[in-house]
């Protein structure tokens, strides 16, 4: 009876933990293809603000203007028709909004606006040079002297590889993601440069060098390191970082790709730390002794013998350090001063995608093309990670070939 | 025993939870909502008034969904955000609860004290990249932004860049506070933020939208009176079928005991 009972709750535990296992790789699964499906939306969304079009006069020749040449337009960089493409004419820019304030409310048919469609077709219709930027479900279709400009949509090209991150701007957002990927790589990357020479030292005094006593001091204090909120970071890099940065090397500005990467840097140690260290300290005794036995000194044997046998290891822990620099968010948010240029210098000002994340999501209108450009962008740093645990897996796999 | 007391703990705080009024919307308003909430509870503690962020847009979404009582904006609801409420059979109503001025800081160090709308355009579009432009030292000009989601960023684009484009690869700050770091560490620097976050660390620019006839200092005063010109109202929006429901805690806003503690948030009162 008794033996029966035990099997039968050895069952279910084991049920249980299946269960649990599957639950978790199904909802992994699911989680990814819910970024990549949000994601991929954004390549079926028009150029132009969803739900809005442009209109010119139809006496304009200009068939077509790219997302950019619509930018320049609508800031005023573009002011006459034939950097366009059209006639030399002064470009007119009209708003929607500026309706109300041509006509009133009643002029316009009162609640409904029915005759709205009809008083933008006029204000067309007596501009030659005007260009409008209009909502659908009013635009003056039966009007003969308006046109509407095509809308394609947005093209991976332009998102993998603009120049200019400004998804919110109307009426033609710009999503170029070449910044932020260079942004983020760039601190990542400085900062692991940072971090290996010191972090490979502490690794090699720990295991090499410390006694036991300074040891047993040394783990929990570096491990604390780890458990230090990030905001916290970010805030000592804010105030201490940033004018340190600033006054040393006489910068213009103090917010740049070298404090996120410091920051970055001192929060990836305790990573590298750990990891070379366990590696390093795996090293056979029989290994040692064999060395010291040939006559080799301690220090010999540390770089001829301990660090070749912990190499993977090594590289195991940078790569690592790599994955925790990469998806950092609020530490370098606050940091690095988060301006969408290509980085050509250390010390200039960068923004990361996993900042561009944080800052925009809580305001990007759901199911829109911002929202879905933002989940791109996850898909972007999902597939970077991805790589990065990829190979730490194949690096650390070579080394219990090597055993 | 547990289980009657988990029992209950959930009955009342899905009743509670039936009563609480929602705001939800502007971090701007945050701080200003939050005391008024406070206070109306401390004098009708059988109300309960639940207030969350999120941004100017992200209130009148959840106004849209039905999963908020009053949305609060630091921004006038736009045309298209009235369409869907109106697709979803709903009309609101706007009670402003206040007004803010925006102001436009410098490091204390700057010698440039007065700055034209048509300047502060300039620089934060990138025409003007040189402080020497504007009648400062020669010294490259470092403009500081907020993030996208803040209504503070739409609402200066809408005043003051008159819906140009801010420069591509602004520095863009989280926070009022981290402007505020910013603007105090770095010499050439230049950003706006709310009248109430105003300390010494950092300099006020006066402003001038008359193309430079008068230059008018950011002060409560100057911001009661009018005469400063970069004031914006703060919103409240509520669907009017559920105007009996919120109506009380909107009267006590703008009661005089309300709006005493619009003052002490750092607002700027009605009248």
């Amino acid at each position: 009876m008794k033996k029966s009972f035990r099997r039968i709750s050895e069952r279910t535990v084991q049920g249980i933990f299946t269960l649990s296992g599957s639950i978790t790789s199904i909802t992994i699964l699911l989680i990814v293809v819910f970024l990549f499906r949000e994601g991929m939306g954004l390549f079926r969304s028009p150029e132009i603000e969803k739900g809005y079009a442009l209109c010119v006069h139809a006496s304009n020749p200009v068939e077509r203007l790219s997302p950019k040449s619509v930018k320049a337009v609508f800031d005023s960089e573009i002011t006459n028709w034939n950097a366009a493409g059209g006639d030399d004419r002064e470009i007119m820019l009209f708003r929607f909004d500026e309706i109300f304030s041509l006509y009133s409310e009643e002029e316009l048919g009162g609640e409904n606006y029915s005759l709205l469609p009809q008083k933008l077709g006029e204000v067309i219709g007596q501009n030659p040079g005007i260009i409008a930027f209009l909502p659908e479900d009013y635009l003056p279709r039966e009007n003969v002297a308006v046109k509407v400009l095509p809308v394609e949509n947005i093209s991976p090209v332009d998102f993998f590889g603009g120049s200019e991150w400004m998804p919110t701007v109307t009426p033609a957002p710009q999503f170029g993601v070449f910044p932020l990927i260079m942004g983020t790589l760039w601190v990542s990357i400085f900062a692991i440069l940072i971090a290996l020479l010191p972090g490979l030292g502490v690794a090699i005094y720990m295991s090499e060098l410390a006694g036991e006593r300074v040891r047993k001091l040394l783990k929990p204090t570096i491990e604390l390191l780890a458990g230090i909120p990030s905001v916290v970071y970010g805030f000592f890099g804010l105030v201490t970082l940033v004018p340190l940065i600033q006054n040393t090397l006489h910068l213009p500005v103090g917010e740049t790709a070298l404090a996120g990467s410091l920051i970055l840097a001192i929060m990836a140690l305790p990573t590298i730390i750990t990891i070379a260290e366990d590696a390093m300290r795996n090293t056979p005794k029989s290994m040692r002794e064999a060395s010291l036995a040939l006559g080799a000194t301690h220090w010999q044997t540390i770089y001829k013998v301990i660090i070749p046998y912990a190499a993977s290891g090594i590289s195991a822990a940078v790569v690592l350090g790599i994955g925790r620099a990469i998806g950092e968010t609020m530490a370098v948010m606050m940091v690095t001063g988060n301006a969408a240029v290509t980085p050509h210098s250390l010390f200039e000002s960068v923004r990361t995608i996993p900042a561009t994340i944080a800052a925009e999501l809580g305001e990007a209108p759901s199911g829109g093309t911002h929202y879905q450009s933002l989940f791109l962008l996850g898909c972007i740093l999902f597939a970077i990670t991805m790589v990065i645990s990829v190979s730490a897996e194949i690096i650390s796999r070579k080394r219990h070939f090597e055993n | 025993m547990k289980k009657i007391i988990v029992t209950s703990v959930l009955l009342l705080s899905i009743l509670s939870g039936a009563q609480a009024q929602k705001i939800k919307g502007s971090d701007t308003m945050l701080p200003l909502s939050q005391k008024e909430a406070e206070n109306y509870m401390k004098k009708n503690p059988s109300q309960t008034v639940i207030v969350t962020g999120g941004g100017s847009g992200v209130g009148i979404s959840a106004l849209i969904e039905g999963t908020t009582d009053i949305a609060q904006l630091s921004r006038k609801i736009k045309f298209d955000e009235k369409q869907k409420l109106q697709k979803n059979g709903k009309t609101v109503k706007e009670v402003p609860v206040a007004y803010d001025a925006l102001a436009v800081i410098v490091h204390p160090d700057n010698k440039v004290e007065n700055l034209t709308r048509e300047q502060l355009e300039g620089i934060f579009t990138g025409k003007i990249r040189n402080w020497k432009e504007v009648g400062g030292n020669d010294l490259q000009i470092i403009p500081y932004s907020r993030e996208t989601s803040s209504g503070t960023y739409e609402f200066f684009k809408e005043s003051i860049l008159k819906n140009k484009n801010y420069r591509n690869g602004i520095m863009s700050m989280p926070a009022t506070g981290a402007i505020i770091i910013s603007v105090s560490q770095t010499k050439g620097a230049i950003g706006y933020v709310g009248l109430a976050y105003l300390n010494k660390d950092i300099k006020a620019v006066s402003v001038s939208c008359d193309g430079g006839k008068t230059f008018v200092k950011p002060s409560m005063k100057t911001a009661k009176d009018g005469s400063y010109p970069v004031v914006r109202p703060l919103l409240y929006y509520y669907v009017t079928a559920s105007e009996s429901r919120v109506k009380p805690f909107i009267d006590y806003i703008l009661s005089d005991e309300g709006q005493k503690n619009v003052s002490d948030t750092g607002f700027i009162t009605l009248n």
